[in-house]
């Protein structure tokens, strides 16, 4: 049918092939399945609570402290991850050093390696007797596993690609001449780089940020074995969510489930948004 | 008057002068920022992997292959590879039939759909198994009169753990073939088409081989993290062992329960798993690149 269109009639963009209409109707239908209808069938839970109801449950206090421990050390973890992210891109990038590789290949670690194996290993190295949390203990008193710091560090062990996988490739990208060009109109290392180099990789640390925070938030696996799960101490949303439909409290963890949801899309646009804006750069 | 410009000669102070403190500071910035990485890495990453393995032979080999006579381990490990067989197939077919249909077509929202491809990714864990709760679960979902008169068990049993892994792991395959789609052109299709080939043949012959290893490597991070998924599945799975406990679930169960050796041995199995996984994808990155190479040769030769 589709290959006898008389040939002055066939579009200019279009090509003749048309798509197997197969694959269309299989996307929606599995999208449907899997996504829109275990979303739709959340929202309406949801929306059944009334909307007295959900403030109530959202902003009950014990949810409240979640909010602050999970949205607090995921920001907390997602800018010290910002910053080392930085460091070890530029590593990668603009130096030459022994056991470059492997760096490189460590960095998808976190990636690749299940949550639980995560939060089981850094339990293991940050307990009292544990080969970091020993020492940290008996010289400074500090206790890191079962306690809010142990689950910042839950999250930047599980944060830490983010931002050097989204900055390597605009570092690689951008042109050696115009470091070069400022050097030679007097500028010096430091105005170089805080002046040329860093607001052209400003939207890339962004976005590895956004990503790794957004991340942060949402993680359970790692976190959940290495905090000690006390609310208002180190609880953290997701575990609530958990606890909540333990105690058949349903419509308790449906609430706080939606509200994790409106804060993945928040960041799903904010991230969109700050990729778009990052393209003004490559435009040029 | 003739300017004479002189030769660029790379002037040098001579050897007896000694570099300024600025000057050391300067050409150490590079070396510090190489031991800076490293040091990060190695604390936050590196150690503790290699704990995990350390813990796990911390009695020797003996102690750590008895671990797998242990009955749970083994039926965990079981139904993860089950789950694992029907998640990763489906959500292959899926990915290359969302990435056939959407990487070439333009369309108003294609961004929206490629953005709620991605959700899964943002969304956390927990909320994916929630969601399945609240849709299959036979006393409170919203299917639960569907579920139950159809005599179905979905929720802490096999088929919401497979659900819940396909959840969290579908965006994988479309999201690495999708852009490798969206740069290639019609060309080769439109070619197959014209001398007579069929839909399938065009997908078989032309369109696939020339996705293959983005397939591949789609398909090595979604196996990855559809063996190691814990969040979205323990919501579901209910957690009993040896019926609905997969592997991830039992590293947890195990360090709880004090069987710090048994935890050790599943997690050192499943980080094996995942090491293995970053070296496949070491090597599919590297085809990748010698395929690109070859065909932005071919393009120029053109």
């Amino acid at each position: 049918m589709t290959a006898v269109l008389p040939r002055q009639r066939r579009p200019k963009r279009f090509p003749v092939v048309k798509l197997p209409s197969w694959s269309w109707r299989v996307t929606w239908l599995y999208l449907g399945l899997v996504l829109f209808l275990p979303l739709g069938g959340m929202l309406l839970k949801a929306a059944g609570v009334g909307p007295s109801g959900f403030w109530e449950a959202a902003t009950s206090p014990e949810a409240v402290a979640t909010y602050k421990v999970s949205f607090g050390l995921a920001f907390l973890a997602s800018i010290v991850n910002g910053v080392f992210g930085l460091v070890i891109a530029w590593a990668l990038i603009r130096c030459r050093f022994p056991g470059q590789k492997l760096l490189d290949a460590l960095i998808d670690l976190p990636f690749a390696l299940p949550t639980a194996v995560a939060g089981l290993a850094l339990t293991a190295v940050y307990s009292q007797e544990g080969w970091l949390g020993g020492p940290l203990y008996n010289l400074f008193g500090i206790k890191v596993a079962f306690t809010s710091l142990g689950v910042a560090i839950a999250m930047v062990f599980i944060s830490l690609p983010f931002v050097v996988r989204t900055v390597e490739p605009v570092l690689r990208a951008l042109e050696k001449e115009q470091e070069e060009a400022a050097w030679c109109l007097g500028a010096s290392k430091g105005q170089t780089f805080w002046r040329v180099v860093l607001p052209q990789l400003t939207p890339a640390i962004l976005a590895g940020v956004a990503q790794g925070y957004s991340r942060a938030v949402g993680e359970y696996g790692s976190v959940v074995m290495i905090s000690s799960n006390v609310p208002f101490k180190d609880l953290i949303t997701p575990t609530l969510i958990v606890q909540k439909l333990e105690e058949y409290d349903i419509n308790g963890a449906t609430v706080i489930g939606t509200v994790m949801l409106l804060f993945s899309l928040v960041s799903l646009l904010a991230i969109n948004l700050i990729q778009v804006w990052g393209q003004r750069y490559q435009g040029n | 008057m003739a300017f004479v410009t002189p030769p660029l000669v790379d002037v040098q102070p001579p050897k007896w002068v000694k570099p300024s403190f600025g000057a050391k500071v300067k050409s150490a910035t590079p070396g510090l920022i190489v031991v800076v990485a490293c040091l990060y890495v190695a604390v936050v990453i590196l150690l503790p992997a290699v704990s995990v393995v350390v813990q796990a032979f911390a009695k020797g080999v003996g102690p750590f292959l008895k671990n797998f006579e242990s009955e749970d381990l083994r039926s965990a490990l079981r139904l993860t590879l089950i789950t694992a067989c029907i998640a990763v197939p489906a959500n292959t077919v899926f990915g290359l039939a969302a990435a056939t249909a959407i990487a070439r077509k333009k369309f108003k929202g294609k961004a929206l759909l490629l953005s709620v491809i991605d959700l899964p990714f943002s969304i956390s864990p927990v909320v994916v198994g929630l969601m399945l709760v609240l849709l299959y679960s036979p006393t409170h979902g919203l299917l639960a009169g569907v579920v139950n008169s159809l005599g179905w068990k979905i929720i802490f049993s096999t088929p919401g753990i497979v659900l819940a892994t396909i959840i969290v792991t579908f965006p994988f395959m479309a999201r690495e073939v999708i852009p490798l789609l969206e740069e290639e052109g019609w060309e080769q299709e439109e070619a197959a088409k014209t001398l007579g080939a069929s839909d399938w043949q065009v997908f078989w012959k032309v369109t696939l081989p020339s996705v293959r290893w983005a397939a591949l490597y789609g398909l090595i991070l979604t196996t990855a993290r559809a063996l190691g998924e814990f969040g979205a599945v323990s919501v579901v799975s209910g957690n009993i062992a040896s019926q609905t406990q997969t592997l991830p679930l039992f590293v947890e169960d195990a360090y709880k329960q004090y069987n710090t050796e048994l935890a050790f041995g599943a997690a050192l199995v499943l980080g094996g798993v995942a090491v293995v996984s970053l070296l496949l994808k070491l090597l599919v990155e590297r085809l990748l690149e010698q395929d690109k190479n070859a065909r932005s040769l071919e393009s120029e030769t053109l």
